[in-house]
């Protein structure tokens, strides 16, 4: 017999009696404002948060922020001039170099402060964790009150998907709090009114 | 691991010789205890949601093959491929064949207990595959050749001094440098190298879902993503009791994982895998080593349904007080005592006796497993299966004895005052465990029931 069917066999002999599922799963966290509180929970959290009209203005300030910076990739069409960095390159490997990636990101949770990227926006996983500074953009009527909420907008997932909530960090060395382990070293997430 | 082991008592004794540094390490823990707490308050329907989650997993619990079967289906369905492996043994060699098949000789991790219990570093390493850890606090023990004294803070018993060193001698920092930022941009740079350079990336898993075939891997510094993102092979190690129904129960969990752990709200990165990226093989080994027994036991079935938080660790007054390296286990501190003795109860006998029995452990897990509970119940299993040294059994048998005969009682009561009494020396010495930093106490004239007595009578 193969191990899988040992271990299945085993299972099926071993396993308590039947139980059901709870029936409440989910629960509504309803804040005065969902935007403050998301901005509170970043601001906590070492993240910028900036509001921004409409795709002129955030051109405007993602030059203003990243004025001295190159190598600057993005997954957003408004945005491609600002980019110098082509991510036509199959290979992940490539994007070693980038130095500040604004990437369009679906929704945010207004409870711990994660936006959700995926495939769907993404010509790479690896960009968002490889690339050294990091912001996202995000449409300001996209914000969800909890984890409830936001896994009902997720029914149908892509073949990868991440929830980020802040920088890279790390409290490793005698729980002394680190930005900026292995991923992204600053994040600022950009809330846009006209989206 | 063949090291001879250290019995819990014995090393945590070690432990404590040094008190100032005994001290921080309990401050320390406790600091992230009362972080939990904080964060914990702020939820509303926080007890609530533990209870929720007790309930999903007792669900799990009673349909665990039929979940692992729907996964299975499911994640074949998305291009990836699934293996089984009843022990240790058969996951190392699954993950070695996988290398080989590959031509892959050197390979990043990021965290995983499961591969810690199977020792598959230490295979590896024999069979000629370098693994490097890529979560700093592994990263450091990995260098030190330690294993992880804490399963979410792996390096806590270490201090920046001690990395300091141990950065200066394996990656060339600054000889007595301790500030973290420095120490944690040369760990940085060292280990971007790594992801770069390694085709093939091995996570563990916090989360599988049965009904999408998918699975989470939560990490802060963003280490699995990483190494998966960039490796033309990710290897997935998961115990089995780690699959859920449905992705929406993962808002439950998630909710629940990091408050527990360290008091965050999430952690920074919450990696949701289903398919392997264009060209790239994604592989998951379901493992059991033991998990089935565990399942059969129907007074410590629970502790599979445990997520991996450390709650447990950080509030326990015996693990503060002890290092996670006395519990001689993968998987320290309370749960890892339960843990442990289904793996080898001889081996493992002494760890549900590092317990005071508090049950602090029990309130704060976030999925409400009884832990205090299965460590006293581990002790009398552990006793009556004589795996207990001979005098803990001959201290215990005596005591029953005593106990449970009033006219024996009361005279061996009288004996012993007297005794403290009159030659103190039978008693407050090394031979007597009690008197280990603890002051004997001044014997009473008389005993609570002779007192009584006396005072019915008046």
């Amino acid at each position: 017999m193969t191990s899988r069917d040992r271990i299945l066999q085993q299972i099926k002999l071993n396993k308590p009696a039947e139980t059901l599922l709870p029936q409440t799963t989910r629960f509504d966290s309803l804040y005065e404002n969902t935007e403050d509180k998301f901005i509170e929970t970043l601001t906590a959290i070492y993240t910028e948060v900036i509001v921004v009209k409409d795709l002129a203005e955030l051109v405007r300030k993602a030059g203003e922020l990243y004025a001295s910076v190159v190598n600057r990739a993005t997954t957003i069409p408004a945005l491609a001039d600002w980019a110098d960095f082509s991510l036509n390159d199959p290979d992940p490997h490539a994007l070693e170099l980038i130095e500040i990636a604004i990437l369009q990101a679906e929704f945010g949770v207004a409870e711990n402060g994660a936006v959700w990227i995926s495939d769907t926006h993404l010509p790479h996983r690896a960009l968002p964790f490889i690339t050294q500074n990091l912001a996202f953009v995000i449409p300001r009527n996209a914000i969800v009150n909890n984890m409830h909420d936001a896994y009902e907008r997720l029914h149908d997932t892509t073949g990868w998907g991440c929830f980020i909530s802040g920088p890279s960090k790390t409290a490793d060395i005698e729980q002394s709090l680190v930005i900026g382990a292995h991923g992204a070293r600053s994040l600022v997430i950009f809330l846009l009114e006209d989206a | 691991m063949s090291k001879t082991i250290i019995e819990h008592s014995v090393a945590s004794e070690t432990f404590n010789k040094d008190e100032p540094y005994v001290d921080w390490h309990d401050e320390t823990l406790w600091f992230v205890r009362q972080k939990r707490d904080k964060s914990s308050k702020l939820l509303p329907e926080w007890e609530q949601l533990r209870e929720v989650a007790s309930g999903i997993k007792n669900y799990v619990l009673s349909h665990m093959d039929e979940l692992l079967i729907a996964f299975e289906q499911k994640a074949k369905e998305n291009g990836v491929r699934i293996h089984w492996a009843a022990d240790a043994a058969e996951h190392n060699e699954i993950v070695l064949g996988l290398l080989r098949q590959n031509n892959i000789d050197k390979m990043v991790k990021s965290k995983s207990m499961l591969t810690e219990e199977c020792h598959m570093n230490e295979f590896l390493s024999k069979n000629g595959i370098e693994v490097i850890d890529t979560d700093l606090g592994e990263r450091i023990v990995q260098l030190r050749n330690e294993p992880p004294s804490h399963i979410v803070l792996p390096a806590i018993h270490l201090k920046k001094k001690d990395i300091g060193d141990l950065f200066h001698e394996h990656l060339g920092t600054e000889a007595g440098a301790t500030d973290p930022q420095y120490l944690t941009e040369a760990a940085r740079q060292h280990l971007r190298d790594k992801f770069l350079t390694r085709r093939a990336a091995l996570t563990g898993v916090n989360f599988a879902i049965a009904e999408t075939g998918g699975f989470v891997v939560s990490t802060n510094e963003g280490n699995a993503d990483m190494g998966a993102h960039l490796a033309d092979i990710h290897i997935a190690s998961m115990g089995f009791e780690k699959i859920i129904p449905t992705q929406k129960d993962l808002a439950v969990f998630l909710r629940l994982l990091a408050r527990s752990a360290t008091g965050q709200p999430i952690t920074t990165y919450s990696s949701h895998f289903k398919r392997p990226r264009a060209g790239q093989e994604m592989h998951i080994i379901i493992v059991d080593n033991g998990r089935t027994t565990q399942l059969g036991r129907a007074d410590f079935r629970n502790s599979l349904k445990c997520i991996r938080c450390g709650a447990c660790m950080n509030t326990c007054p015996v693990y503060r007080r002890s290092g996670g390296h006395s519990y001689h286990n993968a998987v320290a501190g309370p749960i890892g005592s339960i843990l442990a003795p289904n793996l080898d109860m001889t081996k493992n006998a002494d760890l549900p006796f590092a317990s005071t029995l508090c049950g602090s452990c029990s309130n704060v897990c976030p999925v409400k497993i009884d832990i205090h509970d299965q460590l006293y119940k581990w002790r009398q299993v552990l006793v009556k299966g004589g795996h207990v040294p001979q005098a803990k059994e001959i201290g215990i048998k005596a005591m029953s004895v005593v106990l449970s005969q009033p006219r024996f009682y009361q005279w061996s009561g009288r004996l012993g005052r007297s005794l403290m009494r009159t030659v103190p020396f039978v008693v407050n010495n090394g031979m007597n465990p009690w008197f280990k930093q603890r002051e004997m106490p001044e014997p009473p004239k008389e005993s609570f029931r002779d007192w009584y007595i006396r005072n019915r009578k008046e």
